[in-house]
């Protein structure tokens, strides 16, 4: 049994099992992660009928995702696994699209400032678990359409991450003994940075 | 006597710090700092500031248990500055503060990270300036590259009030942007003190923000530091474009001497006119030796008791955030709520949020 959250796009936090998902809470807004993380980790745990210590460990997305509200969730997931004493299993944001569609699938999400992250995933073999092949990457919105073809492959656009199905494919993940995802954050961009140089102020 | 056992979280700008305290006893204070990092750029990266503390928070805050000596089991509280801040930086702190207090079942605070800078003098003060308790009410000023606040604390947990603020640039920039313009790294103030030290502090007079009559009327406790910066700017361009050196020392020791002596002016008129013979320094500017020497001499004439906590508390740190929160919950304040978030913007009067 796994804590997953997601706060790549909007915020989503899932109290998961090997049977399913049994309390989850999302939300698409894309501002407030701060502010509605602590409710939704009490809020799932209490509707679970759970206590922190009777957790597994913590699935947390690490994007791709607009930096400022990714890095929340991910925070929230170390931190909580730090205080149950558990570990912490990441998984790219947007295998938990894919996890669960039998067809071959190009996951996209907005990344902001007119460009899209996109994954591209094989159809699933036997154990049905997500096959990325391609990404995540970043295109300009403008040039998606030309430079990611989409021939052979079902387009996913996600507004929101399932914490719920982010979690499930964790444990089955880890059941299965394949490596975890990516430790740090998927950032795919540079931080922003203005090398200044001081202006002159006389005329 | 002991108190509640608190862990603080602070990531309001470029130091991750966790500390922990047991009331007014510190127990840990472990600061991780993504300094070096924004130092090419001349100033702090908020972005890279952010990333920062994701990375450094977790490992910091194994390091204050094993350094307390205590299990989270332990703790009465998780504590986290609130705001203000910068806003990216401070939700790293709130999300992980959040997440912490709800796997460990303990109470929730958030906290002002200005009234947290005042905190830091219960765990501890230089022994130079000042003994004893902290005494209220007390003027404090607090001064680093994200602040310059004058405040009037009545009472830690109930009664402080904002009396002034810069306008413009925070003293602890005013140090980095000259710093640059004389050619030396960041961060500015260590290098401002060290050219400085063959200067003459009165060979250049800059202007003192904010002191002329008519600005005193409206911004009688408020600072600005951006037309001193311009001042030194021409200074330097017009000594450059004379075909002669650079009077860094000169330059270095006149500026100092102006932000210190326009801090620490309206900080003791705040003294006099209401009438609170107490003065408390915080924030990393304190740091400068200057600043300090010239608070002592400058205390001792206008018969006003200074205080000021070490510099590893004053600089900003998680051991400040934990010693409010302990004593918010002295006073039986109530957990703060699950949802605040982070206010880049809190005000003062907001010392819980
Ligand atoms: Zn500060």
């Amino acid at each position: 049994m796994l804590l997953a959250i997601d706060t790549s796009t909007g915020t989503s936090v899932a109290v998961v099992t090997r049977e399913g998902t049994r309390a989850e809470r999302t939300t698409a807004d894309t501002r407030g992660h701060a502010e509605v993380i602590g409710a939704f980790i009490r809020d799932v745990l209490a509707e679970a009928g759970v206590e922190p210590r009777e957790l597994e460990g913590v699935a947390v997305g690490m994007g791709p995702g607009p930096f400022t509200g990714l890095r929340v969730g991910i925070a929230a997931a170390r931190a909580f696994a730090l205080g149950i004493g558990r570990p912490v299993l990441p998984v790219v944001s947007h295998d938990a699209v894919a996890y669960g569609r039998t067809e071959r699938v190009l996951v996209v999400t907005d990344a902001r400032r007119r460009e899209y992250a996109w994954s591209r995933y094989a159809a699933p073999g036997s154990d049905g678990l997500p096959v990325r092949i391609e990404g995540p990457s970043l295109t300009p919105v403008a040039d998606f359409d030309t430079v990611t073809s989409l021939a052979g492959y079902v387009r996913v656009d996600a507004a929101t991450i399932d914490a719920g199905l982010l979690g499930i494919l964790a444990l089955a993940r880890h059941d299965a003994g394949l490596p975890a995802g990516p430790a740090e954050p998927v950032y795919l961009r540079a931080p922003d940075v203005t090398l200044s140089t001081p202006k002159r102020v006389t005329p | 006597m002991s108190g509640p056992l608190v862990l603080g979280i602070e990531t309001s700008c470029d130091e991750t710090g966790v500390g922990i305290v047991r009331g007014t006893e510190l127990l840990a204070n472990v600061i991780a700092s993504s300094m070096d990092e924004h130092a090419r750029y001349g100033g702090v990266v908020p972005e890279i500031a952010a990333r920062a503390h994701l990375e450094a928070l977790s490992p910091a805050i194994q390091e204050a248990l094993r350094t307390a000596g205590v299990a989270l089991d332990d703790l009465d509280a998780v504590a986290v500055t609130s705001g203000p801040g910068l806003a990216g930086a401070l939700m790293v702190g709130v999300g992980a503060a959040k997440a912490l207090a709800l796997a460990t079942g303990k109470p929730f605070y958030a906290v002002n990270h200005l009234v947290g800078h005042v905190g830091a003098d219960l765990l501890g003060h230089d022994p130079l300036v000042g003994e004893g308790e902290l005494e209220l009410p007390t003027i404090a000023l607090l001064v680093s590259g994200g602040h310059t606040s004058l405040l009037l604390v009545r009472d830690l947990v109930s009664d402080v009030e904002l009396l002034g603020e810069t306008i413009d640039d925070a003293a602890g920039e005013a140090f980095d942007k000259v710093a640059r313009l004389l050619g030396l790294p960041y961060p500015g103030g260590p290098e401002i003190d060290r050219a400085a030290a063959d200067g003459d502090p009165a060979a250049i007079r800059f202007p003192r923000g904010l002191t002329a009559a008519k600005d005193l009327e409206r911004h009688r406790y408020d600072f600005s530091f951006s037309g001193l910066k311009t001042a030194v700017a021409r200074h330097v361009e017009a000594a450059r474009a004379s075909g002669g050196p650079v009077p860094a020392a000169d330059v270095a020791a006149g500026f100092r001497e102006a932000v210190v002596d326009v801090l620490l002016t309206k900080a003791l008129a705040a003294c006099r006119d209401l009438g609170v013979p107490r003065l408390l320094l915080g924030g990393g500017v304190v740091a400068n030796r200057r600043l300090r020497e010239v608070a002592v001499e400058r205390c001792a004439e206008a018969g006003v008791a200074l205080r000021i906590p070490p510099l590893s508390l004053c600089t900003d740190n998680g051991a400040m955030i934990a010693s409010l929160a302990a004593q918010l919950i002295a006073a039986g304040h109530a957990p703060s709520s699950l949802d605040v978030g982070a206010d880049s913007t809190l005000p003062i009067t907001h010392i819980q949020a």
